[in-house]
């Protein structure tokens, strides 16, 4: 059994969904007997350390430092996997997973197994669970493609740790012209974090009143290292980016800590935040959906109680 | 320019989905029933575009016949015909779904092809791609910014570190993240016109190739609690998330 991980990197160290696609990598070439290849998207500063996580072998693709393509990438990933013979390949549902997978998908034939959020091997076949309706239901369906491709969501996965280093080996590609280029990536502002990736979020909706409502939420974020997010309805009054929006239209979170500020907790924001770990709800109404689902709840003014929050913490 | 936009009927974001008793499918019956709200994006960007230099805007859905209904809606934003190709029952796999449409836009190639980032119904996301891939064409997935230039366009996309600006020639395939643009709602006049423009049913037999497997509800989270009122539960608050959930 050969799995094989696709690698992200930003300058030379890989992303830590990568390191999550090999735990998972590990676990499951362990239980069905195989072994794991990271394939990096580009090279890394040590790739040995890959190892650590999970890899059994590391190849690199020194072609791929440059600036991205996604035409020229899937066609040079599609090269690059077919001496690999892989049984399962493994990619993040990232930003790059995104505009890469589904066209891999389709250069390979196999289909794609998007978001996933369990992976078993089962029976002699791939049994693959992902959320459908932003998270209301769930599909559980086995994968006969061969090779199986499956996008992982992130924070989802457990990394695991302690493996001996990985063999290295370099693999060339052909060149080819790149039709989509990325000029330039603009760098968010202030090392904003992006709200996949971070451990606790507050968010805050309409109870929040406007946009100079979100400070004492920002001063909160800023003490506990969170992100900031925003419901549908904060969004579409212009008082945040929609790149902060949380819910069936917006990001869909997990993070271990969601702390849910003015939110009354529509379906639709349901949908895109009931898996986080644990639910804080601050709001004024006792009787807001929201609080049915909250593992602690406080009823009250969120100009009270968030700024309390942040004087405990400090 | 000729612009292609794929549309897609899906249940209203507000809709609670219930499941039918053996699992295979959701329940229907009393849905309401909206453009995808991604492909919105997509067809306000495509209008805006021919409105700046011209063109037409044709409507593309693989869908059942109760699809119609949404290609009439687009059509009333201001698109000027649509393309349903009907198939006997949804297609729940966007491998088989980017085929189909793949087929037609061979037959009837556009200068460029809109999407949505996602269906927010089967939340695949890879229609586009896939798209792209099948035509031999440049792609951009989830761009939040689009800009028309000398020989292509310009786009910008949310990435994990901040956004990257991506140029790609023409034709290519672009799908749409919320923040594109505001669509406009459909006028009186765009309604009673968009009865009259031409809507081609093309019967197609196609079905979803990956096994549809079994559906099930997520387990239910423990029943909320509420801890106190006011300022004065913080502190318990604090103490609960360090010594109970451990999260701090």
């Amino acid at each position: 059994m050969n799995i094989v991980c696709l690698i992200e990197q930003t300058g030379g160290l890989e992303r830590g969904s990568a390191r999550e696609a090999l735990g998972l990598a590990r676990r499951l070439a362990d239980a069905a007997g195989g072994q794991v290849t990271g394939l990096v998207l580009g090279s890394l500063r040590d790739p040995a350390t890959l190892g650590a996580w999970g890899a059994d072998r590391v190849v690199e693709l020194p072609a791929l430092d440059g600036p991205g393509s996604s035409d020229a990438w899937s066609a040079g990933l599609a090269d690059a996997l077919d001496p690999l013979a892989p049984d399962l390949i493994l990619l993040s549902a990232s930003a790059t997973g995104r505009e890469l997978g589904p066209r891999l998908a389709a250069r390979l034939g196999t289909g794609l197994v998007a978001e996933c959020t369990e992976l078993a091997w089962q029976d002699g076949q791939w049994l693959a669970t992902r959320p459908i309706f932003a998270g209301k239901v769930l599909v559980t369906a086995p994968v006969n493609t061969k090779p199986a491709l499956v996008s992982l969501r992130a924070k989802v996965f457990a990394v695991q740790e302690g493996g001996p280093a990985a063999r290295v080996e370099q693999a060339s590609l052909a060149g080819r012209e790149m039709k989509a280029v990325v000029e330039e990536i603009l760098a968010a502002a202030g090392g904003k974090l992006d709200l996949s990736e971070a451990d606790i979020i507050v968010s805050g909706g309409r109870g929040v009143g406007g946009p100079e409502g979100f400070a004492p939420l920002e001063e909160l974020a800023a003490k506990l290292g969170a992100a900031v997010g925003a419901s549908r309805a904060a969004v579409d009054a212009g008082w945040r980016p929609h790149s902060q929006q949380v819910g069936q239209t917006g990001r869909v979170v997990n993070p271990t800590l969601y702390i849910a500020c003015g939110i009354s907790g529509a379906i639709q924001h349901l949908a895109g935040m009931k898996n986080s770990r644990y639910i804080v709800a601050i709001n004024k109404d006792p009787e807001a959906p929201i609080f049915k689902l909250a593992d602690y709840g406080i009823v009250g003014d969120l100009f009270e109680v968030v700024p309390a929050l942040s004087r405990a913490l400090s | 320019m000729r612009i292609v936009v794929c549309l897609k009927r899906v249940p209203d974001t507000e809709s609670v989905i219930r499941l039918t008793p053996d699992g295979t499918t959701i329940e229907r019956g009393d849905l309401n029933y909206i453009i995808n709200p991604y492909d919105e994006y997509a067809l306000e960007a495509a209008l805006q575009l021919k409105e700046a230099e011209g063109g037409e805007v044709v409507l593309l859905c693989a869908g059942e016949a109760e699809a119609d209904s949404t290609l009439r809606k687009g059509l009333a934003m201001g698109a000027d015909e649509a393309v349903l190709l009907q198939v006997p029952q949804e297609l729940r796999d966007p491998w088989s779904t980017a085929r189909l449409l793949a087929d037609w836009l061979r037959a009837h190639p556009a200068d460029l092809i809109l999407a949505g980032k996602q269906g927010v119904d089967y939340d695949h996301g890879a229609v586009p791609g896939m798209l792209a891939e099948l035509l031999g064409l440049p792609s951009a997935t989830a761009i939040c910014a689009l800009e028309r230039v000398a020989d292509g366009v310009r786009v910008e996309r949310e990435v994990e570190a901040g956004r990257e600006r991506i140029r790609l020639p023409l034709p290519c395939v672009l799908s749409a993240d919320k923040g594109l643009n505001e669509p406009r709602y459909a006028s009186l006049k765009g309604i009673m016109m968009a009865k009259k423009k031409p809507l081609e049913v093309l019967e197609s037999q196609a079905t979803a190739e990956a096994e549809a497997g079994r559906l099930a509800l997520p387990p239910a989270r423990p029943a909320g609690r509420v801890i106190g009122e006011g300022a004065q539960a913080a502190g318990e608050l604090l103490r609960l998330l360090k010594e109970e959930a451990r999260v701090l």
